[in-house]
């Protein structure tokens, strides 16, 4: 069944009637990732204001594939088990050429996980679970139909111009999170470039309503009969909604195929049948583009505001997730004088490398779908035609390499004998503990795991000794018959070894929080 | 010896984005140069005429 929006009510904000005093933090953006950032940042005790122009969650489902790490993310902020409640969980990818099946993919082959490798869930979910959180935290204060129009920044504030239907006011935060989307006024008021591609093509997408007993994996068709030469993905969500994204070519007039007379017959042919309703439906083209720095002194970008990619392998909302997991607890122990305004730069750093994987990924996936004609044309069909005949060519074709937390480039102490997936940089893995998860018992604080063997004498920062279970074994030991990880708040791997000093762990600790590490 | 039909490349898309940001900007005459340099050299560097026979049959599944 269609979504029921209901309006979120708007308040009159104090700074319309007299000066609000100096915020810590103003959040612009009451998408997914400035919802999810204020309630990271409420996780870490820093209050916020979020600001958004309009007064409902998104219109249409637009972002529906939630990876695995943004489910533990968003379980950190209290809405990871009613997304998995409410979405569609699934793990296999089926590719076709013509009506073929060619290739499949299963993202998460082993059991031991909290979290589902996917779930498919419309934005418009996750976003008002998101508002109904904030609304019940005491650090949130949400401020609907709040539209900012002018920026200034100092040395130590950044001050705003915000128009309200009852007038304007200003107000002042010592930081201000952009994470006003894709088209983010902010990015334009502030000139800033964004650099990268475009690509010439076009997609139609369509929710539609049916009752279906399609299974809930993602098929996606290369050239198939149904839509002459061209591709297409089909994938379920919640309610018996249906997503359907078909490729239309760069020449496709996009006020033409918007109409209905003509989306219809395309979805009858994909389907089989017309027994369903069209819920809601955008003609896209791509970009793979991002901001070459994230942080200009007091204003930082998060998420689309900062970085776009073209959506197959389902990179952006995830991507702006993984912004918030690396920004959040940085920022907190900032605002909060626990480190200084260079701990900011590490964000820029390592948000600009994740986004950089996110962005040669979706373009080479782009690259693949819609080839430019000649040579990418035909390594593309040639590609396609030998993956009948030959295992080596199936895992070539690519449409949409799906996301996980890229592994940070971080120079630390490392244990050659243990396994390479839970590396320095890389995020922890979860697996069952007796008394529940991994990545729950790490929640968001810098922690030491203690794998097999006695924690050093002397430590003062908390500590979790686990036993090696088979799980743990084979994720954190490898060759190894025991082991000592520091766990970064954003349970980002810091550091490993096998005999150490608690004066050596406290230091690789200082060093992440002076930003040197 | 038999032709390896299974994934030999560790980063298949690095390698095929190798491939076509080979050809960027080529005419098509170029592209067509340059991949039969290209399977020349690589060719060569089989050096066992089975296999070079057994790909070349492969290939031609589709025409």
């Amino acid at each position: 069944m269609a979504f029921d929006y209901k309006p979120f009510d708007y308040v009159s904000p104090p700074g319309l009637h007299s000066a609000e005093p100096r915020h810590p933090v103003v959040i612009v953006g009451a998408g997914p990732i400035g919802l999810a950032a204020a309630l990271e940042l409420a996780n870490h005790g820093v209050p916020s204001v979020v600001l958004d122009d309009n007064n409902v969650v998104s219109v249409g489902s637009r972002a529906i594939c939630w990876s695995k790490r943004s489910l533990e993310i968003l379980d950190r902020i209290g809405i990871g088990e009613a997304c998995v409640a409410k979405g569609v969980t699934w793990k296999v990818g089926r590719t076709h050429h013509r009506a073929q099946e060619i290739f499949n993919f299963d993202l998460l082959p082993e059991a031991g996980h909290k979290m589902p490798a996917f779930i498919n869930l419309q934005q418009y979910h996750v976003e008002q679970m998101l508002v109904e959180r904030c609304i019940e935290s005491p650090f949130v204060e949400l401020r609907f139909k709040n539209k900012v129009v002018a920026i200034e920044q100092c040395d130590t504030e950044a001050t705003i111009t915000i128009e309200t239907p009852e007038g304007t006011y200003s107000l002042s935060a010592e930081y201000l999170l952009a994470c006003d989307g894709a088209r983010s006024p902010l990015r334009a008021m502030m000139a800033l470039d964004f650099e990268g591609e475009l690509f010439e093509e076009r997609f139609l997408i369509a929710d539609i309503e049916m009752e279906g007993e399609f299974p809930s994996e993602r098929w996606f068709w290369f050239e198939p009969d149904f839509h002459n030469g061209q591709s297409a993905l089909l994938h379920k969500q919640p309610d018996n909604i249906y997503r359907i994204d078909l490729q239309l070519g760069w020449d496709a007039d996009p006020e033409k195929e918007s109409d209905p007379k003509r989306i219809i017959p395309r979805i009858e042919k994909v389907i089989g049948h017309s027994d369903f309703k069209l819920d809601w439906t955008s003609i896209y083209t791509f970009q793979c583009r991002r901001l070459s720095r994230f942080v200009h002194d007091r204003v930082i970008f998060v998420g689309d505001s900062a970085h776009i990619v073209s959506p197959f392998g389902a990179r952006g909302g995830n991507g702006g997730l993984q912004d918030v997991d690396a920004l959040g607890w940085r920022f907190a122990a900032v605002v909060q004088g626990r480190a200084s305004p260079p701990l900011l730069e590490q964000y820029n750093t390592e948000r600009t490398f994740g986004a950089d994987e996110n962005l040669l990924n979706s373009s080479r996936a782009t690259r693949f779908m819609s080839p430019s004609a000649g040579a990418e044309r035909w390594f593309r069909d040639a590609t396609l035609a030998l993956a009948s005949h030959a295992d080596f060519a199936r895992p070539m074709v690519n449409s949409g390499r799906l996301s996980i937390p890229c592994i940070y480039p971080l120079t630390a102490p490392d244990v050659s004998m243990m396994p390479t997936q839970t590396r320095p940089g890389a995020t922890a893995i979860d697996a069952p503990i007796e008394d529940g998860w991994l990545l729950n018992r790490l929640g968001g604080q810098m922690l030491v795991l203690v794998i097999g063997c006695k924690a050093p004498e002397g430590i003062t920062l908390p500590v979790l000794t686990l036993e090696p279970t088979p799980e743990i074994s084979a994720r954190y030991l490898g060759d190894a018959a025991y082991g000592i990880y520091l766990v970064r708040p954003d349970q980002v791997i810091a550091a490993r070894w096998q005999d150490i000093e608690a004066q050596a762990i406290q230091e690789q600790a200082n060093a992440i929080w002076e930003g040197r590490a | 010896m038999t032709l390896t039909l299974s994934k030999n490349i560790d980063d298949q898309d690095a390698a095929y984005a190798a491939l076509i940001g080979a050809h960027q900007g080529l005419s098509e005459a170029q592209s067509i140069a340059l991949n039969a340099r290209l399977l020349l050299i690589l060719c060569n560097q089989i050096g066992d005429m089975d296999i070079i026979k057994q790909a070349i049959q492969l290939a031609s599944k589709d025409n």
